[in-house]
């Protein structure tokens, strides 16, 4: 399903990246699990097309058995490829000023001429699948309002329904309860979980605690400054081999919101709340 | 001495003493400017004085206004107004392309810096010189005025757009960029939406501006009020003349006032 080999990504001193590989098999729910600055986003975004890596470094990305990047170069059919991968971000990424339902359509570009879209003359089955994806994601009373008017939980419900309408194989989503309360991020999961069981959906979930990777992710895959340092069973995470492999960073992964998630509602510490939109 | 003291000797004098020095020489500078071009702009302040008599007689020539052809003057300014509301529209529908096409974080460097070199070019040159060409091409009247309003606000316009769409949040964008959009797509529904009500602030402003602009254009000989203005101007009829700035002042101020209206409801 997805095959990274040999993925270096060097920044300006930093590496991103360093030299990892992994294959993902259709039908897994893994978690990418790693501090801040481990590089989990950095990868994400690679997986899906949105940044490149070293150019002559051998490296190359395979989603759906077609090639997404290599030698940090994208490759040509790159757009084609995205269609199917279905990306969720931490700070949602929804067209705030666009109604919920506009944001979901947006999942079918990839099938609807372009003459169609920007016209937005979007055909009344590709409506009835945002619909229907809408309300799996119990969002459909709010179809009609501003993405803006919603909170947090629900923008990231509704890049749900956008992955949902994209009928997506791959769903990738980079820290996805990073900036939602515990409340909030348990729908979330579960939503993600559900999908993953009933849609057959490969799903790749960054995550910052490790508790929530455990609970819904048979697989982790560890990452510490851009290294893969563990790829395994999330059950043979116990905090003290966390620790072995972690050391000092463990304490962020294992938040004091461990068991408490549910009962603590204002715990929001990890990630800084979604920025202000660009003033327009 | 306290360490504090030590931080504050230390540091202060010196910051002091180079802000003012940057101060000085800024006043120097524009001291230096202003100088320099005293003769270039044949400054003659006794002449306020020894022609002051003059003056006066002008100003008086002015009052009362005569506002016998009031018809004649209000269909022009109506025309003007026509003009300016053509010019502004077709600068308007250019300089979004345009304005895309001069942005970094939309257009590759071998796009947006030729495009950006042509806007400027449509910028740099006066709305007045474009009327004088297009008079010349297209003849006396209006099209003219339309023509040459049209060129230069598409380059003002595309200036404006373009710095609205460098300022777009990258995040929205991305998201639709992670469905397999193409690049059409992602600025339609990532870009657009996010500088929509600003584009519709400056093109009312450069609307307001282009109907003031287009009072001009008529000294020309593109069309408008300005031709009768001019006419009345050279034949010395100061009385009509002065009706003819009152209407204008009259007209633009309500226009000015309505389009601010609107432009409060956008941002
Ligand atoms: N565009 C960039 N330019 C320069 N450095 C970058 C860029 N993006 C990421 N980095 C660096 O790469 C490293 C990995 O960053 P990344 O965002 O992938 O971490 P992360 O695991 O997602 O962290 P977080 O949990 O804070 O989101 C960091 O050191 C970061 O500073
Ligand atoms: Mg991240």
């Amino acid at each position: 399903m997805i095959q990274i080999k040999q993925l270096t990504k060097t920044f300006k001193n930093t590496k991103g990246l360093d030299n990892i590989n992994a294959t993902v098999e259709s039908g897994e729910m893994v978690a990418l699990i790693g501090s801040s600055g481990s590089g989990k986003s950095t990868l994400m975004r690679h997986i899906c097309g949105l940044m490149c890596c070293d150019t002559d470094s051998g490296g190359q990305i395979e989603v759906l058995s077609r090639i997404m990047q290599r030698d940090g170069q994208l490759s040509k059919n790159a757009r084609k490829v995205r269609t199917e991968v279905g990306v969720i971000f931490q700070q949602f990424n929804l067209v705030d000023r666009l109604s919920v339902m506009t944001n979901v359509l947006m999942g079918a570009l990839g099938r609807v001429p372009t003459w169609r879209s920007v016209s937005n003359l979007f055909p009344p089955a590709e409506r009835r699948l945002g619909m229907e994806s809408l309300a799996r994601v119990g969002m459909a009373d709010k179809a009609w309002q501003r993405a803006s008017t919603l909170s947090g939980g629900q923008q990231q419900r509704v890049a749900i329904a956008r992955a949902l309408t994209q009928r997506a194989r791959v769903l990738l989503a980079d820290e996805p309860i990073a900036s939602l309360d515990p409340e909030s991020s348990r729908i979330v999961m579960d939503i993600l979980a559900q999908i993953h069981r009933e849609d057959k959906i490969t799903v790749v979930v960054s995550l910052h605690q490790v508790e929530y990777a455990i609970r819904y992710c048979p697989r982790t895959i560890a990452l510490r400054q851009g290294r893969v340092v563990y790829d395994g069973p999330s059950t043979a995470l116990t905090p003290s081999f966390l620790k072995e492999i972690y050391g000092s960073e463990t304490e962020e992964l294992f938040s004091p919101a461990v068991d408490n998630a549910m009962r603590h509602q204002s715990k929001n510490t990890q990630n800084q709340p979604a920025p202000a939109p660009a003033a327009a | 001495m306290t360490v504090q003291n030590t931080i504050l000797v230390d540091n202060r004098p010196p910051r002091s003493v180079q802000s003012s020095m940057t101060k000085l020489s800024g006043w120097a500078i524009v001291i230096a400017i202003l100088a320099w071009s005293w003769e270039g702009a044949d400054m003659r302040p006794m002449a306020l004085i020894t022609d002051a008599g003059n003056m006066a007689t002008l100003a008086g020539d002015f009052f009362p206004p005569n506002f016998a052809d009031w018809r004649l003057y209000l269909e022009e300014i109506v025309v003007t107004f026509h003009l300016a509301v053509w010019g502004t529209f077709l600068a308007v529908i250019c300089a979004v392309p345009f304005g895309i096409l001069s942005s970094e974080n939309i257009a590759p460097w071998w796009i947006y810096q030729p495009v950006r070199r042509v806007m400027d070019a449509c910028r740099a040159i006066n709305e007045v010189v474009f009327a004088m060409l297009f008079v010349v091409s297209v003849g006396l009247g209006p099209f003219a005025g339309v023509l040459a309003l049209w060129v230069h606000t598409t380059g003002v316009l595309a200036k404006l757009f373009s710095e609205a769409v460098e300022a777009i949040d990258p995040q929205p964008v991305e998201g639709i960029r992670s469905t397999g959009a193409t690049v059409i797509e992602e600025v339609i529904f990532g870009v657009i939406p996010q500088v929509l009500p600003l584009w519709i602030s400056y093109s009312l402003y450069r609307f307001e501006s282009n109907v003031r602009s287009a009072t001009v254009l008529g000294i020309v000989g593109a069309g408008g009020i300005g031709v009768v203005l001019w006419e009345m101007i050279r034949g010395f009829y100061f009385a009509q003349t002065c009706a003819i700035m009152i209407l204008i002042i009259i007209s633009v101020t309500a226009i000015d006032l309505v389009s601010q209206r609107l432009r409060k409801l956008f941002v």
